[in-house]
């Protein structure tokens, strides 16, 4: 069996999934934002046709699906705080590691803060 | 066909203070950029919830030019930090250099379409257009009521 590389402090390592979760969260939010910008412009058509495609953003399927996105830019601001950090803090990369886990056990707690809310909105749960 | 530069030939210094100021804007509007997004989703998502926005909920934020001004500068961080972001993408991952050129132009020309119409949205945006926006006692002076 081959061996697994060794002695690299990236691949595989907290270094590399980052770099990786970073991407993908970016596509993602990219493709939204050029979506979200299309719609907004709608308030210069009419009232109705903004409010009819606004209200396909209240539907249960959408409404969870903003939970995803709200993940994503929740990881991908926190994260690149911490790639800043890295580049001009001196101590930035000696301690990535552990901003990595600060990254994410922070984006969870706001996570979890905002999806209860989010889908009581979504479902009517505080009418 | 591959070429071979000639060796010992110093690195092509053309870009490359270029490439710097993009690794600039990347780091400085990423900052801005993460205070009025989160202020955005905190306000709208959070505070109101999604079932609350609508075309009057729009014409009530932008009664006030703060808001026009926030969501203005999200358009033009957002879509040039995205469009950058994809365009390191595309040069990491295509590997015929027409291919690389393609995809490039069309995501600038997709971005600036879309910076140029979001900007005319929020700077000639008329509330009057919907009759129940005069309701809205403070909207009231701006439709002539």
């Amino acid at each position: 069996m081959a061996k697994l590389p060794a002695g690299t402090l990236y691949r595989g390592k907290v270094g590399m999934w980052s770099w990786v979760l970073h991407r993908i969260t970016g596509v993602a939010i990219f493709f939204f934002l050029l979506v979200h910008t299309l719609d907004t412009a709608l308030v210069r058509v009419s009232p109705e046709a903004y409010d009819a495609v606004i209200n396909t953003y209240k539907t249960p399927i959408i409404g969870i699906g903003e939970l995803g996105l709200v993940a994503a830019i929740l990881f991908h601001g926190l994260n690149g705080i911490r790639v800043i950090l890295i580049d001009f803090w001196r101590k930035g990369a000696k301690y990535q590691n552990v901003m990595f886990w600060i990254v994410i056990v922070l984006a969870a707690l706001l996570f979890i803060g905002f999806a209860p809310r989010h889908l009581a909105h979504v479902f009517h749960w505080n009418a | 066909m591959v070429t071979i530069e000639t060796p010992r030939s110093p690195r092509s210094r053309k870009g490359a203070k270029w490439e710097k100021w993009g690794w600039l804007y990347m780091r400085a509007s990423g900052v801005l950029l993460l205070v009025l997004i989160f202020g955005h989703l905190f306000i709208n998502l959070f505070q109101n919830g999604i079932q609350a926005i609508t075309f009057a909920f729009v014409a009530g934020k932008w009664a006030d030019p703060f808001w026009k001004i926030w969501d203005g500068a999200m358009l033009w961080l957002a879509l040039i930090h995205g469009t950058n972001g994809m365009r390191t993408i595309v040069n990491d991952y295509t590997v015929r250099l027409g291919m690389r050129k393609f995809l490039n132009v069309t995501l600038w020309v997709v971005c600036a379409a879309l910076v140029i119409l979001g900007t005319l949205v929020i700077t000639t945006f008329d509330p009057c257009i919907d009759p129940s926006v005069n309701q809205l006692a403070d909207l009231a002076i701006h439709c002539g009521k």
